[in-house]
């Protein structure tokens, strides 16, 4: 097949193989740019807590009026919460992994720094504080009850020992040597870390706009026992109870006493959904989308090589009068076709990748890898070749008589 | 001759149904989605006091310091804390620099109403003046004064909601409230107050409702009701509530009102010579910074429109550029297909100007069908936005920013017919630059 007759018509129609080169190319920058973003969501929701997800609920406390036994009524709905049927064990907490509330401060290597070294988040845990968020242990030990201190709401009681997450215990001591190393967190205490887990997420997902992104995984636990005026509690049942404890809890702690107010009960998969709620939707929506881009664009091609092969029926009757076969005409369509899309794709990847920088920063995303362009480029191609079929079939159908028709 | 032309474009149009149909459906559906997505992102941009947004000023005072800005990390690294602290909150508002100015927090209280189960609600302790400086509605009743601020008096304004909550089908004024086990008065009863964006407390997401009830700030402070918005530190608070009182912990609002040039100056300067005192007295050891935003540069200063808004718009954007670009090629078609009619309208003696005005016409007829098929679908797809996403209804912050008003469906039509013209352009040009005489002989 000769590619120069192609050229030399596709000169004369610079416009109609304008217009489908730019929607190819707007097509593929937008597509691949939202493949990598829809990914790159899909990955940050596939990432596991760390906690025991599939059996453990939040309770979220209040008490009418400003009471001043707080602890003794913590320390009544706990055991409340303990002693109920299906019910592995439960705590009082300031926050848990994606659970949207905590806090988060500067952890250092040596007391009075004025830079720390990370920043991470503090959950305030009791001994049972391990069989509740269900975490893994990988070396070391967890707190024991003379460990746990009262932390009153709003003021910092100093702990002597800390448990760590993984990724953030690597942060801090590179060589791998964190177990008995000391710390300082918010203070000139020094404070030992005895244990070491796999993984506890930070409250936040760090997707979005979220500054804490860089350190999603980095996690203590100090043996605190949470003393507020609103307190969550986390409950972790036995497999396959959740609902029925979920169902009884409320009327559980009502008969503690009714003075209070629950503002919700969610198990864990509720609380993941509600976290990853704005890349869930970004995702669905970007998806849409770039499915009706898609389809429009193989409109548009579709419409355009029509009205082509309408102008040329002249010219195609004739080729096939002077010997032309019917897969020639199709051919021809086809590596037209191909000639403008992949132009239009070489400048579809130009448009992506600068796009790319912008999206990349504001969604605080990793660049688009290599791999989308080329996934991109393949799946545009394919959908032009796919789009332009049709009408070069029906191109392909006219016969040679049509050269000395309407003359 | 307009008669004319619109004659014969709907002749035009009728003769090549399948194309003109595909015009249309490319305009539409681009317009369709491209306004289902900007309702929410123009929604976000506006602005919530249009008549008072250069006259209302937010102060920031660098009590954290560059250092510990620094070591925050993230975007927002390199920006002054946004609230005050209350040592600078209580100064600047005894200085009363503005016409008027308000210092305030939210606050969560429980409701216990006789018979019913407690429930929480929020709130916000502010100042008399909140109500005139924000445009507060009320329904009924009204605002307290400064001698109430002054007397840490008991009193409380509703909102809307929760008045129809609690007080069904009466008027709530002059009853009493029990908020946290302690009585209130009620001297005013609020409308139902839309404010998008939540402008004047950013801390708890910029799209937030507005609150269930307003006491006043000094009442709260003595109450040593707890903040129950952010607060952020740079260095442990001394305990107790007086110690939180005292420290330089950020977690109060403040704005003030400065209805001309001069007075922001003023205010500019009292700014900026208070922090520099502060630092004297060596509170920090660092430069005083200062900044002082109106209501529309702060809301650009806070980034309050989600990043994933602008994303979905500018991917949205480009989808109604591509049906755009889809519509030029479709529109080209067709002109083209008549040529011949064309060309024997101009043999005939039309000018080339009467053709241009045949295209033209009916390029905003394709324009205006493929707008009015655009904000059908915009309809429908924010009617599936608001089920999706489980929305409220119209009287909510959420589900107002998916649902079209007036101006947006002025716009989308007038986006749609502008658009098609544009795109219609380079056709219309290629159609009345026929050579009659070429075009027939061929035939």
């Amino acid at each position: 097949m000769e590619i120069l007759p192609i050229l030399s018509t596709l000169r004369r129609n610079k416009v109609g193989a304008l217009l489908i080169g730019l929607q190819i190319a707007l097509t593929l920058a937008i597509v691949c740019n939202c493949l990598s973003v829809i990914q790159q969501y899909r990955e940050q929701m596939a990432r596991p807590s760390g906690m025991d997800e599939s059996n453990v609920f939040s309770v979220l406390n209040t008490w009418v009026g400003q009471p001043d036994d707080l602890k003794s009524r913590t320390a009544a709905d706990v055991a409340a919460l303990r002693s109920m049927p299906g019910v592995l064990d439960a705590e009082a907490t300031n926050g848990f992994p994606l659970g949207g509330a905590a806090l988060v401060t500067g952890i250092s290597l040596k007391p009075d720094q004025k830079q720390p070294n990370a920043s991470t988040t503090e959950y305030f845990v009791d001994e049972h504080g391990l069989a509740v968020y269900g975490v893994k242990l990988i070396a070391g030990r967890w707190f024991s009850a003379a460990e746990v201190k009262d932390q009153h709401m709003g003021e910092d009681e100093s702990a002597a020992s800390v448990v760590l997450t993984r990724s953030l215990a690597r942060t801090l001591f590179p060589s791998g040597d964190a177990l008995g190393q000391v710390v300082y967190v918010n203070s000139t205490s020094p404070i030992r870390v005895v244990g070491i887990v796999e993984r506890a997420q930070s409250p936040w997902t760090g997707g979005g706009a979220s500054p804490f992104a860089s350190s999603v995984e980095n996690s203590i636990f100090l043996p605190h026992q949470f003393i507020g005026s609103f307190a969550s509690y986390l409950v972790r049942t036995r497999p396959g109870a959740l609902e029925t404890a979920m169902g009884a809890v409320r009327e559980r702690l009502y008969a503690v006493t009714r003075r209070r107010v629950i503002l919700s009960v969610s198990p864990f998969r509720e609380i993941r959904q509600r976290a990853y709620q704005s890349q869930h939707s970004l995702s669905i929506l970007l998806a849409v989308l770039c499915a009706l881009l898609l389809t429009v664009t193989a409109c548009g091609i579709v419409g355009l090589v029509l009205y082509w092969v309408a102008q040329r029926r002249r010219q195609i009757g004739m080729r096939r009068a002077l010997g032309a076969r019917r897969v020639d005409i199709l051919r021809y369509f086809q590596l037209e076709n191909l000639l403008i899309a992949g132009t239009g794709a070489a400048l579809g990847i130009a448009i992506g990748v600068a796009g790319n920088t912008w999206l990349a920063t504001t969604l605080i995303l990793n660049r688009m890898s290599i791999g989308y362009l080329a996934v991109g480029a393949v799946v545009v191609l394919a959908l032009s070749q796919v789009a332009v079929l049709w009408p070069a079939l029906r191109a392909a159908a006219i016969p040679p008589a049509a050269a000395i028709r309407d003359l | 001759m307009l008669r004319y032309s619109f004659q014969l474009a709907l002749r035009g149009l009728k003769r090549n149904l399948a194309l003109t149909v595909l015009t249309v459906a490319a305009v539409g559906v681009g317009i369709g989605t491209c306004m289902t997505v900007l309702t929410t992102l123009v929604g976000m941009s506006g602005n919530p006091i249009p008549d008072k947004s250069s006259q209302l000023f937010v102060p920031q005072i660098d009590v954290a310091g560059p250092a510990a800005r620094r070591s925050s990390g993230g975007p927002d690294g390199a920006k002054l804390p946004s609230q005050l602290t209350y040592r600078d909150a209580v100064a600047l508002l005894k200085a009363h620099r503005g016409v008027r100015q308000t210092a305030m927090y939210e606050v969560a209280q429980t409701v216990n109403p006789p018979g019913g189960r407690p429930f929480q609600v929020a709130g916000r302790a502010t100042y008399a003046d909140f109500f005139t400086m924000f445009e507060a509605p009320f329904r009924a009743g009204a605002a307290w004064g400064q001698q109430q601020d002054d007397n840490r008096e008991n009193v409380v304004v509703l909102g809307a909601h929760l008045a129809e909550r609690v007080f069904p089908h009466r008027n709530p004024v002059g009853s009493t409230i029990n908020l946290n086990s302690r009585d209130y008065r009620i001297i005013g009863v609020l409308d139902t107050w839309l404010l998008i964006p939540h402008f004047y407390d950013l801390t708890g997401g910029g799209f937030a409702d507005t609150e269930d009830f307003y006491i006043p700030f000094t009442t709260a402070i003595e109450r040593q009701i707890p903040t129950w918005g952010g607060t952020n530190c740079t260095e442990l608070p001394p305990p107790g509530w007086q110690g939180r009182l005292n420290s330089s912990c950020v977690w109060i609002q403040f704005w003030v009102e400065l209805p001309s040039a001069a007075q922001v100056r003023a205010f500019r300067d009292f700014l900026q010579g208070y922090a520099a005192q502060q630092q004297q007295l060596g509170r920090f050891h660092w430069p005083a910074e200062v900044a002082l935003h109106d209501v529309t540069d702060w809301l650009v200063y806070s980034d309050v429109v989600p990043h994933e808004v602008r994303v979905n718009s500018l991917v949205a954007i480009g989808l109604l550029v591509v049906c755009l670009v889809n519509a030029v090629g479709l529109m080209l078609a067709k002109f083209s297909g008549r040529s011949v009619e064309l060309s024997l309208r101009r043999a005939l003696g039309a000018s080339r100007r009467d053709v241009y005005l045949q295209c033209i016409v009916e390029t905003t007829i394709v324009g205006f069908l493929g707008g009015l098929l655009g904000l059908a679908l915009t309809a429908a797809g924010l009617a599936v936005l608001r089920a999706l996403l489980d929305l409220g209804g119209r009287d909510s912050v959420s589900g107002r920013l998916a649902y079209l008003d007036t101006q947006m469906v002025v716009i989308t039509v007038i986006v749609a017919i502008v658009a098609t013209m544009c795109s219609g352009l380079y056709p219309t040009y290629r159609a009345s630059r026929i050579q009659p005489a070429w075009q027939l002989k061929v035939q």
